[in-house]
């Protein structure tokens, strides 16, 4: 059971770490905030998650697996809030000179 | 691979702290003082200190890289007088920088190998103070006196935040929340603290057994309630309220009266009476707990910036 539970693993986080890789070449190479906003939330919710998933196969108990879930459920709240807040700064920045 | 890893680390940690250095801009510099923060954290975890590696993310990168962009915010726009420093300060400066990195260097390079270690004597020594977690075993009985000293130096800190305050504004509240609150900021203000105190006092409760404590959980309730302020959905408090000032100096002062209690009960200055020892340390912790999230969150907020309530 623990080889079909360690490839699961496998396959999902390196799907999320490539969801990573995206994310940060879109950050260093978009031309304007907002679509570089765009790239690091993508990586931000899509690939935290998937490591989290691929995570929860190795979980050696169910509150573990709950905290992990939490972890990701909070990066989300946060990374999406701060985007939020970002994109309002960008746009004022824009409106005004 | 994991040695790959670790050198991925220390090569990135000295990059940006050489970044932090040589940057001129103030805000970019704190900023990557904050990553640094982080990565400091994860540098630890490889060293297999957790609990330490907690306090140094919510500590060391978060609530004083926090501090350093408030004050950063408040310079802005003054008009700094800048002095520029003579070659002869700046000779100094980096004498004294490279003697102290020389000097601990050398130390650690000439450890004896293997290195000194207190470790099995803490683990011997666990049972009478009913803790599973020898760090907090270390910080609240073996070496309570420092850690005593530790939380009166922030409160220490805080009075002289406090005393930058002008007369007419003395005793008032802080000024933390923005002219205009964005929307998205006020709903994470009421969405999050209610998961944020859950997670705080998990973090002082598990702090016996497991790695947590004071510090951490101190500082996650304090970023709750700054969180609040700042989305102005309560005001920050009046720094002469007796209210405040109890919770600041209650955790101290709890750990001191337990301390001369040492005298009568035990054998002295904060020992604690035998099969005592766990509750009057979570006693303390909680209070210490409290006392620290109520001291870190007023220095994020600064001296008082309104008059007093009458």
């Amino acid at each position: 059971m623990s080889g079909v539970a360690d490839i699961v693993t496998i396959v999902l986080v390196a799907a999320g770490v490539l969801l990573f890789v995206a994310g940060m070449l879109g950050l260093l190479r978009f031309p304007d905030p907002l679509s570089r906003l765009h790239a690091i939330s993508k990586a931000d919710n899509l690939g935290l998650g998937l490591i989290v998933i691929g995570l929860l196969p190795q979980a050696t108990s169910i509150t573990g697996g709950l905290k992990l879930i939490c972890v990701w459920l909070l990066a989300q709240l946060s990374a999406a809030t701060a985007s939020q807040l970002l994109a309002r700064a960008v746009h004022r920045d824009r409106a005004e000179p | 691979m994991t040695l790959l890893l670790d050198l991925a680390l220390v090569a990135w940690l000295l990059g940006l702290a050489a970044y932090v250095v040589a940057e001129r801009d103030e805000r970019s510099a704190i900023i990557a003082f904050l990553a640094f923060g982080l990565l400091l954290g994860l540098g630890w975890v490889r060293l297999a200190a957790p609990d330490v590696a907690m306090t140094e993310i919510a500590i060391g990168g978060g609530a004083t890289g926090l501090l350093l962009l408030r004050a950063e915010a408040a310079l802005r726009g003054r008009g700094k007088h800048e002095e520029a420093m003579t070659r002869a300060g700046k000779l100094a400066v980096a004498l004294g920088c490279a003697a102290i990195s020389g000097g601990l260097g050398y130390a650690v390079l000439t450890f004896a190998s293997p290195p000194p270690t207190l470790g099995p004597a803490a683990l011997d020594a666990l049972d009478p103070t009913g803790l599973g977690n020898p760090v907090t075993a270390v910080l609240l009985a073996y070496r309570a006196l420092d850690t005593l000293l530790e939380k009166v130096v922030v409160l220490l800190a805080l009075i002289g935040v406090w005393s930058l305050a002008p007369d007419q504004t003395w005793g008032g509240a802080p000024d933390v929340k923005p002219a205009l609150v964005p929307e998205p900021l006020s709903w994470l203000a009421r969405v999050l603290p209610p998961f944020g105190v859950v997670i705080g006092v998990y973090m002082f409760w598990v702090g016996a057994d497991a790695p947590g404590g004071t510090f951490q959980a101190g500082t996650v309730l304090a970023a709750m309630w700054l969180l609040v302020m700042m989305a102005g959905l309560y005001p920050p408090p009046d720094t002469a309220r007796p209210a405040l000032r109890f919770v600041l100096a209650g955790g101290p002062a709890l750990f001191l009266a337990i301390a001369f209690l040492g005298f009568v009960a035990a054998d002295g200055f904060l020992a604690y009476p035998d099969g005592f020892a766990k509750p009057l340390i979570v006693a303390i912790e909680a209070a210490l707990t409290l006392s620290v999230a109520a001291a870190l969150a007023m220095l994020v907020a600064g001296p008082a910036r309104k008059a007093p309530a009458p």
